[in-house]
């Protein structure tokens, strides 16, 4: 192994390391960032498991009118549990709290992140929140039906077991801020010496964004959840027509926090992306400045959208202006982005490796989730399309097509890293190729449905909407097909014996400069960098 | 040691400077309390307003030590507060154009 | 080298300690923001009803509250001052006489909370249903707002008694001051909220 001659002596992997205590409490007691990570990591994909398995039951359901496997009520509490488990529980935390937990520190140049402890307590809060949220599905009146959104007033007059699943969401968000609070702190306090701000690791930029959205917008939903649950309990009235309360009041301070949750999911995904695209094309990414400011433009500007998701709901004409034009101005950046990635990958020697795969492919669905996020956000198209079909297909796009590419396109550039293993590559092309068979089979005739008017959240449609639905829910299946091949390959590596080298992609950010798995205090000397973070400017050494 | 200060971030503010801001927060409620009892009508809540947030302002630049603190906390703190400002700013818009 | 890196290390916690307190009271502040933006709105739908339900208010009883937190947050901010100057007598005088004011604005609150009660003006009763919606709102973010204003006094509480226990044992001193810091900054978020509260309750006409 070439990677033989990097590790020196005394190395001990931070997977190996002797701790306190044994077995399972080594990793559950453990303050290690990269062990937290894997906390994250397991837990999300037991969740996202369970969540994928009611989006392939509604798919089942959807695949010939009528009554199919399952009744209406079934149907409504699975679109909020798919909808709690996959928003709350997946892609708010997910890129942040495993690949920011893992790589952060190491990406800075930092032994751990500035509060270990309350690290760790975060994903306690998250467990302790997935397991209130949860519980509402088997204990009391029913499970909700309220879409994950609890719009008021049905949230509070629906006789289903609503409270855990509001308190379990105040519990989640509680825990996002921590982690956002944590990271913040460690980008402005621990940076190795010599890596002023603009030479931070665009993914670390993009949590300090998405950090400061978690920070600020996440308690907006907190108290909104907790008046939910004053309403139910004492009948305060602060959403109820009937006592005086505007019911679209709470539309207005759910979507203040839940708009902007959409950039916590996205910022960390594009921060992946400018990662990856670089390190692939062999050359520093094109117009670092404008991908930070576009980050932290987006972080500031969309905190002001959250009326785009109101267009229906009896707002003033002039909210609906102002919000439709911030809609438009948040375009800009995000186009901005995806400007710089194809520009840095215009006249680059391209390694067509499966983690670039992934991240072109997101380039793709993040486009195709972002202009038909224009057509929702221009008022008229909107009042056409809004609660179809054409909605979940966007917002599929962007969430699970945005978050889901580039978690798997992390997942597939740093396993070798967070292992030490590599997976086999013909086994990954193809789970790529069968998920984004199934991805586009399964989404693009959303579209299509939605804008002839199949409403969203039935569980039954009129014949005329047959066609498109089977191969919808085909889609569903290949997509699934593929994620399985894709898990059980990383299974298959991680257990298996082919050693990965300490930079397996010819990567120039600091991660690459240590061991694979790195070790429990990732630097054995505290680095110095005085390069640029994409620094291909010296001949790569060799793999 | 114990008499003088230095500009360090660490330093010791006076007791002295710490009564003057608490008399003059004192004071500012006075006012606040007075002006109610007469008459002003619209501007009654103006001046309430206007009041609280000369009084937050000591509190934040003395009492929690941004006059002696690094430049960043004090950037964040006016970035936190434009921003909840214009969250409110732009909620009404909708009530008040209803 | 490995003793110039603790000693580092230990300075830079200290200031990031504190710069996570500051990012902490953000979020409580938007928190709190979210109760202002509900605020905002519904007395703007309701300006009439909201001058006449504060009216069952006591503005004395506010102003005493109010003079009570301003000069609690003054002492705990001369505390601070105190232990840097190694007067650990004087510190402990200062917060104890902080906590004292935290338990005299509780008791407050707890007698104007139940007078309330006492005259059936609380969310749900038939009483304050019978005055009309506007009302039935005021009434509801005024025990939703001190309500949760209270809870935070009794984190300030906490947080102000440990500080205290933190000094009488030395693990809080001129040295290492950051415990005791950030309960003052705590705690004059505290103060900061009810600043708002207090005109926006009591005092508008």
């Amino acid at each position: 192994m070439s990677s033989e001659s990097q590790v020196h002596s005394g190395y001990v992997s931070f997977r190996d390391v002797e701790t306190k205590y044994k077995g399972i409490l080594a990793w559950i007691l453990s303050t290690d960032h990269k062990r937290i990570s894997f906390l994250y990591l397991y837990s999300m994909i037991t969740f996202f498991i369970v969540g994928m398995l009611l989006g392939l039951a509604m798919k089942l359901e959807l695949i010939a009118p009528g009554k199919t496997v399952m009744t209406a009520e079934t149907y409504n509490a699975f679109f909020t549990l798919h909808g709690i488990i996959m928003i709350f529980l997946i892609v708010i935390p997910g890129l942040p709290a495993v690949f920011g937990n893992f790589f952060l520190p190491i990406l800075i140049g930092a032994k751990d992140v500035a509060f270990p402890k309350l690290n760790l307590f975060s994903w306690y809060l998250y467990v302790l929140g997935a397991v209130v949220a949860l519980t509402s599905q088997f204990l009391g009146d029913g499970a909700p039906d309220t879409g994950w959104t609890f719009y008021a007033p049905y949230s509070f007059k629906t006789h289903t077991n609503m409270l855990p699943a509001v308190i379990g969401a105040f519990i989640l968000g509680f825990s996002s801020i921590l982690t956002g609070l944590n990271f913040i702190v460690t980008m402005h306090r621990m940076r190795a010496p010599g890596m002023d701000w603009f030479k931070m690791p665009l993914f670390a930029w993009s949590l300090y964004g998405a950090g400061w959205i978690q920070l600020l917008a996440t308690p907006i939903v907190g108290i909104t959840l907790l008046m939910v649950v004053g309403e139910r309990l004492f009948q305060i009235g602060f959403f109820d027509p009937a006592l005086g309360g505007d019911p679209v009041l709470y539309q207005h301070l759910f979507w203040i926090y839940s708009h902007p949750a959409v950039y916590i999911m996205i910022l960390p995904a594009m921060g992946i992306i400018s990662e990856i695209i670089p390190t692939f094309s062999n050359k520093s990414i094109f117009g670092y400045k404008a991908v930070v400011y576009s980050t932290l433009a987006i972080a500031f500007v969309g905190y002001f959208v959250w009326g785009h998701h109101m267009f229906t709901s009896g707002m003033s004409s002039t909210a609906l202006y102002i919000f439709s034009f911030l809609t438009f101005l948040v375009a800009i950046p995000s186009a901005i982005k995806v400007f710089n990635w194809v520009a840095t990958l215009y006249k680059a020697s391209i390694q067509m490796e499966v983690p670039f795969l992934w991240a072109a492919s997101f380039l793709f669905v993040f486009m195709i989730g972002g202009l038909t996020g224009l057509f929702l956000g221009s008022i008229a198209t909107d009042v056409h399309v809004h609660d179809t079909a054409f909605v979940v297909a966007h917002f599929h796009f962007i969430v699970f097509g945005g978050v889901g590419y580039a978690f798997l396109a992390a997942m597939h550039y740093w396993f070798p890293k967070m292992y030490g293993k590599m997976y086999d590559k013909e086994i990954a092309i193809f789970g790529w190729i069968s998920f984004t068979v199934g991805f586009f089979m399964l989404y693009t005739p959303m579209f299509l449905l939605g804008y002839q008017g199949m409403p969203r959240r039935y569980y039954d449609y009129v014949a005329q909407f047959h066609g498109w639905n089977i191969v919808s829910s085909i889609g569903a299946f290949i997509l699934a097909a593929g994620f399985i091949t894709i898990l059980v390959n990383f299974i298959r590596a991680a257990y298996g014996d082919k050693i990965a080298p300490n930079d397996p992609w010819g990567g120039k950010t600091l991660e690459w400069s240590i061991e694979s798995p790195p070790s429990l205090e990732n630097f054995e000397e505290v680095p110095f960098v005085d390069k640029h973070p994409y620094d291909y400017s010296e001949p790569t050494s060799e793999k | 040691m114990d008499t003088n200060h230095t500009h360090e971030a660490h330093h010791a503010v006076p007791y002295k400077t710490y009564g003057i801001i608490l008399a003059i927060l004192l004071f500012l409620t006075a006012i606040s309390v007075a002006v109610t009892q007469i008459e002003l009508d619209s501007l009654t809540v103006t001046v309430a307003i206007v009041l609280a947030t000369i009084k937050s302002a000591l509190v934040l630049y003395y009492f929690m030590h941004l006059k002696f603190d690094d430049i960043i906390l004090r950037i964040m703190v006016i970035a936190v507060i434009a921003v909840l400002a214009l969250v409110i700013l732009i909620t009404l818009l909708d009530y008040i154009y209803r | 080298m490995s003793q110039d890196h603790l000693t580092h290390a230990e300075h830079r916690d200290d200031e990031a300690s504190k710069l996570g307190m500051w990012l902490f009271i953000f979020t409580e502040l938007l928190l709190f923001g979210g109760l202002f933006v509900v605020y905002a709105v519904y007395r703007y739908m309701n300006a009439e009803a909201f001058h006449l339900a504060h009216e069952e208010l006591s503005v004395t009883m506010g102003t005493i509250n109010t003079v009570i937190l301003l000069i609690s947050s003054a002492t705990v901010a001369m505390s601070t001052s105190a232990i840097r100057l190694g007067d650990t007598k004087k510190a402990l005088i200062l917060i104890a006489i902080t906590i004292i004011a935290a338990l005299v604005f509780m008791v407050n609150k707890y007698f104007e909370w139940g007078g309330k009660f006492e005259h059936g003006l609380y969310p749900g009763s038939a009483e304050l249903a019978a005055r009309g919606q506007g009302e039935v709102l005021f009434f509801g973010l005024y025990f939703f707002m001190t309500g949760l204003h209270g809870l935070h006094i009794i984190v300030g509480l906490v947080l102000l008694t440990i500080s205290y226990i933190g000094v009488k044992r030395g693990t809080i001193n001129g040295e290492s001051p950051v415990m005791l810091d950030n309960s003052g900054l705590y705690w004059h978020l505290v103060d900061l909220i009810w600043i708002f509260l207090f005109p926006l309750f009591y005092l508008i006409k």
